[in-house]
């Protein structure tokens, strides 16, 4: 009889676990909060660095776990977790009652909410919008103001929510960087006419291609980039944003008006993990994310035996990283039913 | 703009206010620049809202003043002010209300710094107890006076004679309001309202009928910043800050502005005045200025005290454009020529402590 592998959380990094696992014969069970699969996936249009669609990667993770003989579950939460002697009993939100071998949590990051930036004005002022709301206008091939003008002066606000002690999150989110690069060339890209600033603090551009698209970015597109972070924002008598920002390599402040201002979202861990480690009694470290035994070559095991971590629920990473992560997920899982524990 | 956003932030950021027994202690200088004030406060306090409301005759600066200068050392300062808790105490009070904003800041300050480091607290007490012979306890409730006003914002609307609307129009008064910097800038969660979007002021405007203009350059100060005015040669820019203010309000065509710290009514008033006379430029409507007023004299206006018991003679910008529309009545032959409010206090009669 084949073990039995539970993966809570149907993103990208649940996704390629679920599939893996029953590319490699176990019974998988895959718990998706949403009414579909494929996490914040869902929400991009196009993906860094080198823009292409982000359904080219929905379509190849669909085909991994559609059709695989997994018992996916959507729009279902945990609703109960306990740990017997070698497996977990878990019931679902759904009264369905399962009995796992082993346990991969996969349960993703939650973007910033920038209405806690509460000097940027998200949620108050029409203008201010954040990097999602950017990739749905991106979708919908409509870039407009409120007013249902097209915007001509488009900021970019890098880092919200993230390396910001006053919102608690110390952490680098990562990627915030690349996609500011990578949303500013699709709007010069949509808008040719616009102007586009990104005020950042550093340019983190540590991955594969970042750089060259950051380069890209500032001798193909035109895009500003000016080292500073925006103070504050506010809104004229004709609705439009006024931002005070310093610049400092100039060594002096700015003042500029503008009729899109974009956030920035960093990561932080969801509350569907939060509910998870309560219940689980999993450790999280100082930044929320779940603790791996090890950061070097633990980095997909937990404090419990069999329950094993894959993605970004233990740290802001891309989506390449994020499916490495869950293959290796996968093989610790097979190395813990495999070697006798079990 | 979406109103639901601000409000979604202030309902995060609210803070318990006592409801009596209030140990009140003024500011050094707001009794010069808007006598009228701080006297409105008790008025308002015991005869309308019926409040004990205490004030010690030995109490002190706070020393904020100098603080923020840079001329008094933080210790010094918590010394001061541990000598004012001692006076509280002795008095038998535990609810602290400082009329000064800049006082309400280092109390904060010093009482966030005393709850992380204990053996400052320890330090100070020592020093305290050496200098004076006296010991104190620390307050249970501290709040600004524009909090306790804030509180009781609907009880005085309930008593209201006037309303800020235009009574010609029937429209709502646009009221620039101006948050003193060291209210909530330091510590967000200790102002009604947070940092950004401060409601203390906005909660009063709302309940009395007015509405508040939300301009580009609210959060910017005053021009008063210490040190910017304290220091002769920085004054220029003093008058930069207000200046920068008034540019950035006045297409918003405000009617008034309402302040809760004593050097924002003061600079945004007489920098009007300077203004003017160095360029011509005039910020208010029919080539007036726009009138200043301290949250005291608003609720004063708004129960119907007379303008000139208020001190707004006092005003360097004058007052009267908003007298005019919110149809209040005034006599302008005694703005001038008016008894004083306050009755003079025999000095035997104070304790002596």
């Amino acid at each position: 009889m084949s073990k039995h592998v539970v993966v809570i959380g149907g993103g990208v990094a649940g996704m390629e676990a679920a599939g893996q696992l029953s590319k490699y014969g176990f019974e998988v069970s895959l718990v998706e909060k949403e009414k579909t699969t494929g996490g914040h996936l869902n929400d991009w249009h196009k993906l860094f660095p080198d823009r292409r669609s982000s359904t080219e990667v929905k379509e190849y993770l669909d085909g991994i776990i559609l059709n695989k003989g997994i018992n996916v579950l959507t729009n279902t939460t945990i609703e109960k977790f306990n740990k017997n002697r070698n497996t977990f009993s878990i019931t679902t939100s759904g009264g369905t009652e399962m009995t796992a071998d082993a346990v991969i949590v996969a349960t993703g990051f939650e973007l910033f909410r920038s209405s806690r930036k509460e000097e940027y004005g998200y949620g108050i002022y029409d203008n201010v919008i954040t990097s999602s709301d950017l990739e749905e206008m991106f979708r919908n091939d409509r870039i407009l103001m409120s007013n249902g003008d097209v915007p001509s002066t488009i900021g970019i606000v890098h880092c919200v929510g993230s390396r910001d002690e006053k919102v608690g999150n110390l952490y680098c989110s990562k990627l915030c960087c690349v996609t500011a690069v990578k949303q500013a060339i699709e709007i010069r890209e949509h808008l040719p006419q616009s102007k586009v600033f990104c005020f950042y603090m550093d340019m983190r551009m540590g991955g594969a291609h970042y750089e060259e698209l950051y380069r890209e970015a500032q001798e193909e597109w035109g895009v500003s980039f000016i080292r500073g972070k925006v103070s504050e924002a506010g809104e004229t008598i004709h609705n439009r944003l006024v931002i005070k920002v310093e610049d400092t390599l100039a060594g002096r402040p700015l003042k500029m008006e503008l009729d899109l201002l974009v956030l920035m979202a960093g990561m932080e861990m969801s509350d569907g993990g939060k509910k998870i480690a309560v219940s689980a009694g999993l450790n999280t470290g100082d930044n929320r994310f779940f603790a791996a035994t090890d950061n070097h070559y633990g980095s997909n095991r937990s404090n419990i035996d069999g329950i094993f971590y894959a993605g970004t629920c233990t740290a802001p990473m891309n989506i390449t990283e994020t499916i490495s992560h869950a293959r290796a997920a996968v093989s610790e899982v097979m190395d813990y039913l495999n070697d006798g524990k079990k | 703009m979406k109103q639901e956003g601000k409000k979604a932030i202030w309902s995060e950021y609210q803070k318990d206010i006592a409801e009596d027994e209030y140990f009140y202690v003024r500011s050094c200088i707001r009794q010069n620049f808007f006598p009228g004030s701080e006297v409105a406060f008790l008025r308002i306090m015991r005869d309308v809202l019926k409040k004990d409301v205490y004030e010690h005759p030995c109490h002190t600066t706070c020393s904020g003043i100098g603080y923020h200068g840079d001329i008094v050392p933080v210790e010094t300062a918590m010394t001061v002010v541990a000598r004012q808790f001692a006076l509280m105490t002795e008095a038998g009070y535990t609810n602290y209300v400082p009329s000064c904003i800049t006082s309400f800041g280092l109390y904060t300050e010093i009482l966030d710094t005393w709850h992380h480091f204990p053996e400052v607290e320890k330090k100070v007490r020592e020093q305290l107890k050496k200098a004076t012979g006296r010991e104190f306890e620390k307050p249970k409730n501290l709040a600004h006076a524009s909090d306790v006003i804030y509180k009781f914002r609907k009880e005085i609307a309930a008593k209201a004679k006037y309303k800020l609307i235009n009574k010609e129009t029937g429209e709502p008064l646009k009221v620039v309001d101006h948050i003193g910097c060291h209210y909530a800038k330091m510590f967000p969660s200790k102002g009604v309202g947070g940092a950004e979007y401060p409601y203390v002021l906005t909660g009063m405007v709302e309940e009395w009928g007015g509405n508040v203009v939300d301009y580009p350059e609210r959060r910017h100060c005053c021009g008063f910043g210490f040190r910017q005015y304290l220091v002769q040669a920085n004054r220029g820019f003093s008058v930069a800050c207000s200046k920068e203010k008034f540019e950035s309000m006045k297409p918003f065509k405000p009617d008034m502005i309402i302040t809760n710290c004593p050097g924002c009514p003061m600079f945004l008033d007489r920098w009007q005045y300077v203004i003017n006379e160095m360029e011509g430029k005039r910020y208010g409507q029919n080539g007036q200025g726009i009138p200043v007023f301290t949250y005291e004299e608003v609720a004063g206006l708004v129960l119907g005290y007379d303008p000139w018991d208020l001190g707004l003679q006092m005003h360097q910008t004058d007052c009267e454009p908003v007298l005019e529309k919110m149809g209040i009545e005034y006599d302008p032959d005694k703005k001038f020529n008016t008894d004083p409010i306050a009755k003079k206090v025999d000095a035997r009669q104070l304790v002596n402590v």
